[in-house]
């Protein structure tokens, strides 16, 4: 085996790496930029190299300083990660000319798959389903009906010089393809003086479903079932799964046929995945094949017991494969939720800045990977699987110069319902703060209904947030659980106080145990009843709530059981109650004995002030330039002023018709969130 | 005698009427509680003893003989917070407006009398028109009797004043004299003179919110310590700082039962300090994390950012927390911090409340706006109100403390009991590049001289070890050992006796 192993790569995904190699009793070599010298990967590897400044441009893709780095480390081997340089032929074609092995394929099978057209052309012709199309002239309607015909319905007639929905059609039958084919000509030869059409199959309800391949340079080849990555935000991939609760064992197995096929083909040999494009009847076409180590590939780690990043490395050896096709049994259910540093409730800007906090669920082991010894957590052994790659640490800095993705979060059961559920509570788990991200919008998809029924499409963000995520409303089972955990927690926190010392003797305080409950503008009255293990809430409208846990006053943590099924809430304080973070919402607890409810209920509703005449600094930036000035009349959409924030020009637009009343910032001021750019009449 | 008993039942209800339900009523719709409603609210519940329920105005001037409620617009009495004593008197709106009149302020002298006798805090809930005009100077005298017992109390007894309404003219000199003035947004204001005399004289138009609104008091003038959203919140709080104060100058402050670790470890502070040594971060930070339970009561949060000062407890115990900010204006001192800085430490000292400062401080704020408002005098405040503290002081310095600002900020020469740096501390008369361009002057010229003096004077003074060398800080401590390290100190210093020379009292420069 190698000895010693660079990992041209940084964050989790060199983290994961270093654990494999570790394991495997291979040497770690890091690189790292400026930013990067306190990072995870560095801590963790058995040495680290300096390879240049902050951008990924002028450091980690810098092909020169990678390999200057490997010549002065001695490493073997490389194993790219994702991203960066892992799907790059030129870094890969260098490796070979000095004699160190890529962890990855051979150059050739990078080339091939790299170019989209290529690619499909191979797939092709290696039997691989792809979107049937017509892609010659086509002269007339009739020939546009009969081609239609051929290729089935809907087809999407499209413009070659079109773009942006222009000289683009849906047609589901004969009519609509004539009628389609001529709308489609005009509007091109009008838009575009071009009024070439072609027509290809239009995929309705898509679902974006892949296949795990690894070969190794023997000939050998398997597949390793699928992944599930419908829900993606902008053709970013947010919640994965494995298996995919849409396909059959007869889908599975000709995709990952095809899949192995197209591989084969190519003389692939590492981990590689081959991305299908599959529609409401299972019918599947092939996208396009990466020729590297997945993101996501934790997940089919998780249900299939095989350490991939292993047998990458084994592969780049030259070690035959041991395992083969018989081997592969999907047992349970993982799901991976991707953490990143973006803000939700700020259109998923992405958000920088120092950890303050971050403090992800223990991990624990359990499913195939662990009973392969293949598992890389060390906690003990339970029924659900918590898995947590991550490369960032408390106290650590998010950087403007990379990825935003800071954890992949994975949970494991043997049924999907249950590794929801298990996910469900890791991700209330987690405590991230100093920086905007998204577990509050993970723990809302946690909870969809279109997400746990399996029944979604690569549209599902963009149909079910379309005006972005704004928080969580819980149902009314959910506040009584916390409601129920608060009133416990609210007692003991209580007592506490009546202990502190200078009091008058015999005339203490005495807490009583009737308390009225208000969250997410609801009120519960209820009766506590405490006993040394935990307490039993009585509701005045309703069943009795068990509460068990071992929550203190001050722990930021509280992971309670409420009739015997987990609850886990982030608790802040806010004044005169609790801040309150679980499943996605984010609420103001108050727990008041009856008299302070009838008190607070005097007290008016504060409305927030009205900013819809306000332009507010969205980030924390510096101003670059102001369009307008007091007395302009603006247009809806009209540019306003231009944000630089990390390195990004934000350019902040009219969201109405209105005249410019003051402004408040000039090219050049440091602004920070929600400070008043300028103001409209 | 049942009759009689009865006849107790009747006058105490129509007294806990106050000025009748329709008043109570139109105090409600204004989002306000009454003054009873307010002291439910400060004290535990059914602990509240009246006093002077029966209490009447003796004024016959135009016609107030005809209307003598009993308690005369004031509810006064005492009851406990967590059990301990307190002192409270509560105006009432909805008896002539809560005017103060000749037996007004004597119920209020009567408790405050008692709270000093038996060393126990005085909260006062104002909400107040003002002076009873009808009683003229009568009223006045009152006045002056309660702002002399706030001046005795000082430094005896906590004083804590909550303005839940207005609070005009001369009324405003009580509670100016307490310890802490909180304020409810939107329905209290503050103010010598009100809008209408302003304008009158001045011919400024201004909203009385604008004037001395909590806004107003909390960012711009600093009279005020905090301000909340509602009377239900301010009162809640209230209780919340209570729990942090001693009862009285006798008293060690106190401590109750905790849930954290004395040694907890906090690894990420070994990187709170940004590698460019010009990067602002987050002293709030450090503070919640060496806090117990990560609790802190802040002081003045919202005035003169770039100083933070509050109350922490550690192992259960109060302390009174002082540090820069380099968030704001670089954390450096300037009129406004060092004058609520000076504030807060001498209110720590006279209630034995021991100190902990956090330190990075780049100087003094320098211009003339500072020179001429008299930063050196203002200044001179804090540098005084550590000096002559007595209670244990535990400094850690973070990163910067140079210059004069190093002295002041509770350093070892002005009786500094433990005095701590982090490796990333730099103790210095000054920046490196200032003081190579004042030693090296002959090379200002060459930039590369100069760059290389800078170099070398970083590497001899950006550290804490010269200051060690010469005992002046006590040991330099891993940023992660903070909370441990300062919890021992403190754990120490239990039984620290220290007196100042016999005075009448000192001459701080006010």
């Amino acid at each position: 085996m190698f000895k010693k192993i660079l990992i041209a790569n940084r964050g989790e995904i060199a983290c994961r790496v270093i654990k494999t190699a570790r394991k495997m009793g291979i040497q770690t070599v890091a690189i790292y930029s400026d930013a990067d010298r306190q990072a995870l990967h560095v801590q963790m590897a058995d040495e680290a190299i300096h390879i240049g400044p902050p951008p990924a441009n002028q450091s980690y893709i810098v092909i020169d300083k990678v390999m200057e780095a490997i010549r002065a480390s001695g490493a073997e081997a490389v194993h790219p990660g994702y991203g960066f340089l892992s799907e790059n032929a030129k870094f890969a074609e260098a490796l070979d000319a000095e004699g160190v092995a890529f962890v990855g394929p051979p150059v050739k099978a990078i080339e091939a798959m790299g170019d989209k057209i290529t690619s499909k052309k191979i797939a092709q012709e290696a039997g691989v389903s792809t979107v049937p199309g017509y892609m010659g002239l086509i002269e007339d309607a009739d020939e546009a009906v009969k081609i239609s015909n051929e290729i089935g319905y809907p087809v999407m007639i499209k413009a070659s010089a079109g773009g942006g929905g222009k000289g683009m059609r849906i047609a589901w039958n004969d009519e609509e393809a004539r009628e389609g084919f001529q709308s489609s000509k005009n509007e091109a030869a009008n838009s575009f003086g071009d009024d070439r059409i072609f027509i290809e199959k239009f995929v309705t309800q898509p679902r974006h479903i892949e296949i795990q391949v690894l070969c190794d340079s023997h000939g050998n080849g398997i597949y390793l079932g699928e992944r599930e990555c419908s829900i993606q935000r902008r053709n970013q991939k947010v919640v994965e799964e494995a298996p995919s609760p849409f396909l059959d064992e007869a889908t599975r197995k000709a995709m990952g046929e095809q899949a192995v096929a197209l591989a084969k083909a190519v003389g692939y040999a590492s981990a590689g995945t081959v991305e299908f494009i599959v529609d409401g009847s299972r019918n599947f076409y092939f996208l396009e094949m990466n020729t590297r180590l997945q993101v996501e590939h934790p997940v089919t780690e998780l249900i299939t017991g095989i350490d991939l990043v292993e047998q990458m490395i084994r592969v780049a050896k030259g070690e035959a494969l041991t395992i083969t096709q018989d081997d592969i049994k999907l047992t349970g259910w993982a799901i991976e939720n991707r953490l990143y540093a973006e803000d939700p409730y700020r259109g998923f800007l992405p958000s920088i800045g120092r950890l303050t906090r971050y403090n992800p669920p223990a991990e624990v082991a359990a499913g195939p990977l662990l009973e392969q010894g293949k598992w890389q957590g060390d906690a003990p052994s339970g029924v659900n699987a918590v898995r947590n790659d991550t490369g960032v640490y408390e106290g650590g800095e998010i950087s403007m110069y990379y990825d935003p993705m800071i954890a992949k979060l994975c949970t494991w059961a043997p049924t999907r319902a249950e590794a929801i559920e298990a996910m469900r509570v890791a991700l209330d788990s987690f405590e991230v703060e100093g920086i905007g991200h998204n577990l509050p919008f993970l723990s809302a998809v946690m909870d969809h209904p279109k997400f746990v029924s399996g029944d979604m499409t690569t549209a599902f963000i963009a149909e079910e947030y379309p005006e972005g995520f704004e928080g969580v409303t819980l149902p009314g089972d959910d506040l009584r659980r916390i409601a129920a955990a608060c009133a416990a927690m609210h007692r003991v926190g209580e007592i506490r106080r009546t202990r502190v010392s200078g009091r008058m003797d015999n005339h203490e305080r005495k807490v009583g145990t009737d308390w009225a409950v208000t969250l997410q503008g609801e009120r519960f009255d209820v009766v506590v009843d405490a006993d040394p293990k935990g307490a039993t809430i009585r509701f005045a409208d309703g069943p009795a709530l068990r509460v068990e846990g071992d929550w203190t006053p001050g722990r930021s943590l509280a992971q309670m059981t409420v009739d015997g099924s987990p609850l886990v809430l982030k608790v802040g304080k806010v004044s005169g109650g609790f801040r309150i973070r679980s499943r996605g919402a984010d609420l103001k607890v108050h727990v008041r004995t009856p008299r302070q409810a009838e008190l607070a209920d005097l007290m008016p509703e504060k409305v927030p002030a009205d900013t819809s005449k306000l332009l507010l600094c969205p980030m924390p930036g510096l101003i670059v330039k102001v369009d307008v000035a007091v007395g302009d009349e603006v247009q809806e959409g009209q540019a306003l002023c231009t944000v630089e924030a990390m390195k990004m020009e934000n350019i902040l637009r009219a969201e109405k018709k209105g005249i410019v009343s003051k402004v408040n910032a000039a090219a050049g001021d440091s602004l920070a969130v929600d400070d008043v750019i300028m103001e409209f009449e | 005698m049942k009759d009689i008993l009865t006849e107790l039942e009747t006058r105490r209800a129509e007294a806990r009427l106050g000025g009748g339900q329709a008043r109570i009523d139109a105090q409600h719709k204004r989002g306000k509680l009454t003054a009873r409603e307010r002291i439910e609210l400060l004290l535990d519940e059914g602990s509240f003893e009246e006093f002077d329920m029966f209490v009447a105005h003796r004024c016959t001037d135009f016609g107030m003989e005809k209307q003598r409620p009993a308690g005369d617009g004031v509810v006064t009495g005492w009851g406990t917070i967590n059990g301990r004593m307190v002192y409270v008197f509560s105006q009432d709106f909805t008896v002539f407006g809560g005017s103060l009149s000749e037996t007004h302020a004597q119920k209020i002298c009567k408790i405050m009398d008692m709270a000093m006798q038996n060393g126990a805090p005085v909260i006062g809930i104002n909400d107040s028109g003002g002076a009873r005009i009808q009683e003229g100077v009568a009223s006045l005298a009152g006045y002056a009797e309660v702002f002399q017992r706030n001046i005795m109390a000082s430094g005896v007894v906590p004083q804590i004043s909550v303005i839940m309404g207005p609070c005009a003219g001369g009324a405003v000199y009580s509670p100016a004299m307490t310890d802490f003035i909180f304020m409810v947004r939107d329905t209290s204001y503050m103010f010598v003179t009100g809008p209408d005399v302003v304008k009158t004289v001045t011919n400024e138009v201004v909203t009385a919110e604008e004037l001395g609104g909590a806004s107003t008091h909390t960012k711009k003038s600093s009279v005020a310590d905090g301000a909340f959203e509602n009377d239900v919140e301010a009162l809640a709080e209230v209780r919340r700082l209570v729990d942090f104060l001693p009862l009285n100058n006798r008293e060690k402050p106190p401590v109750r039962p905790f849930f954290d670790e004395p040694d907890r470890v906090e690894a990420s502070l070994d990187t709170l300090i940004p590698e460019n040594a010009n990067s602002p971060y987050d002293m709030k930070e450090l503070i919640v994390k060496t806090a117990d339970e990560g609790d802190f009561y802040e002081i003045q949060e919202d005035f003169a950012k770039n100083i933070i000062t509050g109350f922490i407890r550690l192992e259960g115990q109060t302390v009174g927390v002082v540090a820069n900010q380099p968030m704001v204006l670089a954390g450096c001192l300037d009129i406004d911090s060092s004058r609520k800085a000076a504030r807060f430490v001498r209110f720590c000292d006279c209630f034995e409340i021991p100190i902990l400062t956090f330190v990075d401080v780049p100087g003094f704020l320098p211009g003339t706006g500072q020179e001429y408002g008299g930063v050196i005098k203002h200044g001179a405040k804090l540098l005084f109100a550590y000096g002559e503290a007595t209670v244990p002081k535990v400094t850690v310095i973070t990163r910067k403390a140079y210059g004069g600002a190093y002295d002041v900020m509770a350093s070892k020469h002005i009786r500094g009991d433990f005095n701590y740096a982090w490796p990333t501390a730099e103790i210095a008369v000054m920046g490196a590049k200032g003081a190579t361009e004042i030693i090296h002057r002959a090379d200002l010229g060459d930039a590369e001289k100069i760059a290389a003096h800078t170099r070398d004077y970083e590497d001899r003074f950006a550290n804490p070890f010269v200051a060690a060398e010469k005992g002046f800080i006590d040991e330099v401590i891993m940023p992660h050992s903070t909370r441990r390290r300062v919890a021992r100190a403190f754990a120490s210093l239990r039984n620290k006796k220290l007196t100042n020379p016999w005075k009448k009292h000192d001459n701080i420069p006010l």
